[in-house]
């Protein structure tokens, strides 16, 4: 499999469109749905996938979390997590 | 396909709601997972019925929402219920042969807000699946998979994988292919109810499972970020037992078109379990304390091997209603495993599956199609 190019930090990002996301309240979680399965997502990539609206670019998404959790050191992890998360079909750019 | 799950050591949610709205079908495959005995059970739940048991498991948290049967374009209402399935917030999913199913339908289907359709085949040829289905619908399936695409669905295809389509398993994802497919379940014939009956005529032999698999991982490579492909071994061939539903009432609630609540499709058979009615109980009752439910939970029924088994937090056990199918005690280890007393029943049914496909597949007795005829007539 080709290694995918990394994601311009221009780049505007969305949660596919045949994925659902939402709260579930039972599980205290943010979670992905598609056919027949689901993610349980962690806080952080929660947090992240939130953010992945189709208005924000990746800059946005790290500034604004940065700004909720003005502690953490989060740039490097946000980066790394988006690659993973479109790797897994779970977003796409604009 | 990856199914959710849940944490050992939380509260159990049934993240998984299957209702099966109706035991119609107008297909009658051999390997049905309906129960033997499906013609003596009505269609019982109204629509308000099913409103009810879908609002109350939402409640409990479930989220993956299927409607199934039986063939479930059968029920009238379902639009009504995929609508308010979507609206309660479930991933709606219909599980269904195609047959029933128009564009008109789908459009209605669609905007109820049903998320996604899986779609079944019988094969990939229209001589074989109109023989196993014990009706003409490979054409209509065919059409009905391009239009699933055409509005924009998700789309599932499942082929239910035995002794007579499992060397076609080529053409079939290719087939797969040519339907644009966003997942292929390539399901491997679970021996339950039906299934069981026509076992000798439908497990694989070692060497058809073996080739399958190498195919299957050729393609699933080839095709990474296009099609997944999801196979699984059939576990007859394997020497340690599946984790069957996730765990006994830990993920899986189904409801039968009588309202009967199960852990699993298969379970109704283990003699001694009283399934609580979704008509006489609530569905908090019934997922956290009805006994039923609660018959196999967690590690404290278990009996040696398992009790002791390093990997009994990995697969429960196994499968309860193959525990008592093969072994005639639901509590006792699953079969398929090595460590079984019984493993020999599935040895000696691998071994009688690898003598017949190497005399040829047309020995007899011939199949027993899934259909009320015969279903009264086992029923006795």
């Amino acid at each position: 499999m080709p290694v995918p190019m990394p994601l311009p930090p221009d780049s505007v990002v969305e949660i596919v469109p045949t994925l659902r996301f939402q709260w579930e309240e039972a599980q205290q979680a943010y979670v992905l749905l598609y056919p027949e399965g689901m993610v349980k997502l962690n806080e952080s990539a929660g947090e992240i996938l939130r953010r992945c609206d189709g208005k924000r670019t990746v800059n946005d998404i790290i500034e604004d979390l940065q700004h909720q959790f003005p502690d953490a050191e989060l740039d490097g992890d946000v980066r790394e997590f988006i690659e993973v998360a479109r790797e897994q079909g779970w977003i796409r750019t604009r | 396909m990856s199914k959710a799950g849940s944490v050992p050591g939380d509260e159990p949610i049934p993240l998984w709601l299957l209702a099966e709205l109706t035991y119609a079908c107008p297909l009658q495959c051999p390997y049905c997972s309906n129960p033997v005995d499906f013609a003596r059970h009505k269609d019982t739940l109204t629509t308000s019925d099913w409103i009810d048991v879908l609002q109350q498991a939402r409640a409990l948290g479930a989220a993956q929402l299927g409607f199934s049967g039986g063939e479930p374009l059968a029920r009238r209402d379902l639009s009504d219920l995929i609508g308010e399935g979507r609206r309660l917030g479930y991933y709606t999913n219909l599980l269904t042969s195609g047959v029933g199913l128009g564009e008109a339908r789908l459009k209605a289907l669609k905007k109820a807000g049903l998320d996604h359709i899986q779609i079944s085949f019988q094969a990939s040829s229209k001589e074989l699946n109109d023989f196993l289905g014990g009706a003409s619908s490979f054409d209509h399936k065919l059409k009905m998979a391009r239009l699933i695409k055409a509005y924009g669905y998700p789309m599932v295809l499942n082929v239910v994988i035995h002794r007579r389509n499992i060397d076609e398993i080529a053409h079939i994802l290719e087939m797969a292919i040519a339907l644009e497919a966003d997942y292929v379940e390539l399901a491997s014939t679970q021996y339950y109810g039906w299934a069981l009956i026509n076992r000798d005529q439908l497990l694989p032999s070692r060497h058809q499972v073996a080739r399958a698999e190498a195919i299957a991982r050729r393609y699933q490579e080839r095709l990474v970020g296009r099609m997944r492909i999801f196979y699984v071994v059939p576990d007859y061939h394997e020497n340690r037992p599946k984790a069957c539903m996730g765990g006994w009432g830990n993920v899986f609630l189904t409801v039968t078109p009588d309202g009967t609540a199960l852990p699993c499709q298969a379970a109704g058979q283990i003699p001694g379990l009283i399934f609580p009615n979704v008509k006489q109980a609530s569905m908090e009752w019934i997922w956290r304390d009805s006994p039923a439910f609660n018959q196999f939970r967690g590690l404290d029924w278990m009996k040696e091997p398992c009790r002791s088994c390093p990997e009994r937090l990995k697969d429960f056990g196994g499968c309860r209603c193959q525990a008592y199918q093969l072994s005639g005690d639901a509590t006792a280890a699953d079969p398929v495993c090595e460590l079984s007393a019984d493993h020999r029943h599935v040895v000696d049914a691998v071994d009688r599956a690898d003598e017949a496909v190497a005399h040829g597949h047309t020995e007899p007795p011939p199949l027993l199609f899934r259909n009320a005829k015969n279903s009264a007539a086992l029923d006795g």
